[in-house]
């Protein structure tokens, strides 16, 4: 082997790769959100409405199971703007996210209704809560302790394809890193850097999710 | 007058071939990496399940790095490590090698989960019947483990199809690089875009479809 390493650049880097890796986190933190609330939309239409309401969210959580994720983006980048509908990079990134998540979240959100027995419901009903009440009082909070796991797992792979913003120019964490390796030609040591900080973050992910659950759940 | 010089020309029945020469390719390098990284999976998760202690200190802790970091990290970091080690790979053979790896540790947590739903007791009862160890593991852990993890393998391959997209980073030439070819030439975007996200949808629905059928029946 005959490549010398340089990892000074990579280290004089380092602060703006980490300050681009909180634009990472934050990108796939606010999508989650989105996927959360949009998800449990979704699996609400299509567990209690018919017709094209239906329809769409059946084609909506489809469409994002089944096709790739750069498929997603492209299509809010490029594909928007055949419209004339021209975001920015972030915009497009946050909406391809949420997109995303929200269709796979859906099915787990589907699975966890599925998971509260329907007498919980006549039962609440029968105790004088409205409709809105015995949803938000006795099958969320429940839903929610069974989607939690796949929530934590849907924001590990939010960060992951948060990765493919650097396709499409925006300057997260893997776009940060595509600039400066271009700038230097150190592609291998920018990145194994790199691949390093998605490591830490998914790791820190899944502890902090591990200590909120213990809070939350008394797991 | 000189005549003008057009750069753009439309979308023709030739681009359409064009786009399902891509698509084989995309399938093509699926299909390889999904057999491959299958096979590697299997003996993974069959390595995990037996060597509990020394397993998970140090297989696990290794797949692991492949399920944390981004797949197109993970590629781009390969394909320019390969030429250190003086391996000369095009962008096929460097994202196929990535993939199989990929798939593999994907696998291999699905496998290990599929050993580990066989009972003891029941595997017991196999080996007291005189059956070799490897005897219970064709015949009984292997149907029976399947069966268990079958829906799980299946999203895990259909993950991989579907990330198999991002081979197109290092410059292989299947389907959604195809398409971003041929929007550069024919501004065509979003007739494109769907017709290439229609090949991948084409693809996946039914499969996962048909997974998700076998689940509920193989769990009534």
């Amino acid at each position: 082997m005959d490549y010398n390493f340089h990892w000074k650049p990579v280290i004089k880097a380092l602060p703006e790769l980490l300050e681009a890796s909180l634009l990472t986190l934050q990108v796939a933190a606010i999508s989650i959100v989105f996927g959360i609330v949009i998800g449990l939309g979704l699996a609400l239409i299509r567990l209690h409405m018919t017709g094209p309401v239906k329809w769409l969210a059946s084609a909506w959580v489809e469409l994002a199971r089944n096709t790739p994720a750069l498929f997603q983006l492209f299509f809010f980048g490029f594909g928007l703007g055949s419209f004339g509908l021209h975001l920015s990079p972030y915009m497009i990134v946050l909406l391809a996210l949420s997109f995303n998540n929200a269709g796979y979240l859906a099915e787990n959100f589907r699975g966890g209704f599925g998971a509260v027995p329907e007498t919980q419901i006549r039962a609440s009903r029968s105790l004088g809560m409205t409709a809105f009440q015995a949803y938000t009082r006795i099958v969320i909070p429940q839903v929610l302790r069974i989607v939690y796991l796949p929530i934590t797992n849907q924001m590990v792979w939010a960060v992951l394809i948060s990765s493919l913003g650097m396709l499409v120019g925006f300057r997260e964490l893997s776009g940060e890193t595509q600039f400066f390796a271009s700038k230097t030609f150190r592609i291998f040591e920018y990145f194994a850097v790199t691949a390093v900080i998605y490591y830490v973050i998914v790791k820190l992910i899944l502890g902090a999710s591990r200590l909120l659950a213990v809070r939350l759940f008394r797991y | 007058m000189q005549p003008t010089a057009t750069f753009f020309s439309g979308f023709t029945l030739n681009d359409l071939w064009f786009l399902g020469e891509a698509a084989l390719k995309s399938m093509w390098i699926s299909i390889l990496a999904i057999t491959f990284g299958s096979a590697m999976g299997v003996v993974f998760g069959w390595l995990l399940s037996v060597s509990r202690r020394a397993g998970a200190l140090t297989l696990a802790p290794v797949l692991d790095v492949f399920r944390s970091v981004p797949l197109i990290i993970q590629l781009v970091l390969f394909f320019n490590f390969a030429p250190m080690i003086g391996l000369r790979l095009n962008p096929f053979e460097a994202g196929l090698i990535v993939l199989v790896v990929y798939t593999s540790a994907n696998v291999a947590t699905v496998a290990q989960a599929g050993i580990e739903a066989v009972g003891g007791p029941m595997r017991r009862a196999a080996r007291s019947l005189g059956m070799s160890y490897w005897q219970d593991m064709r015949y009984v852990v292997w149907p029976i483990g399947l069966r268990a993890v079958f829906p799980a393998w299946i999203g895990v391959a259909l993950g991989v199809m579907k990330d198999s997209a991002l081979v197109s980073v290092l410059g292989y030439v299947e389907l959604l690089k195809a398409s971003q070819i041929l929007i550069t030439r024919t501004q065509e975007t979003f007739l494109i875009l769907a017709i290439a996200g229609a090949f991948y949808f084409a693809l996946s629905y039914p499969i996962s479809h048909y997974a998700a059928r076998l689940e509920k029946r193989w769990t009534q």
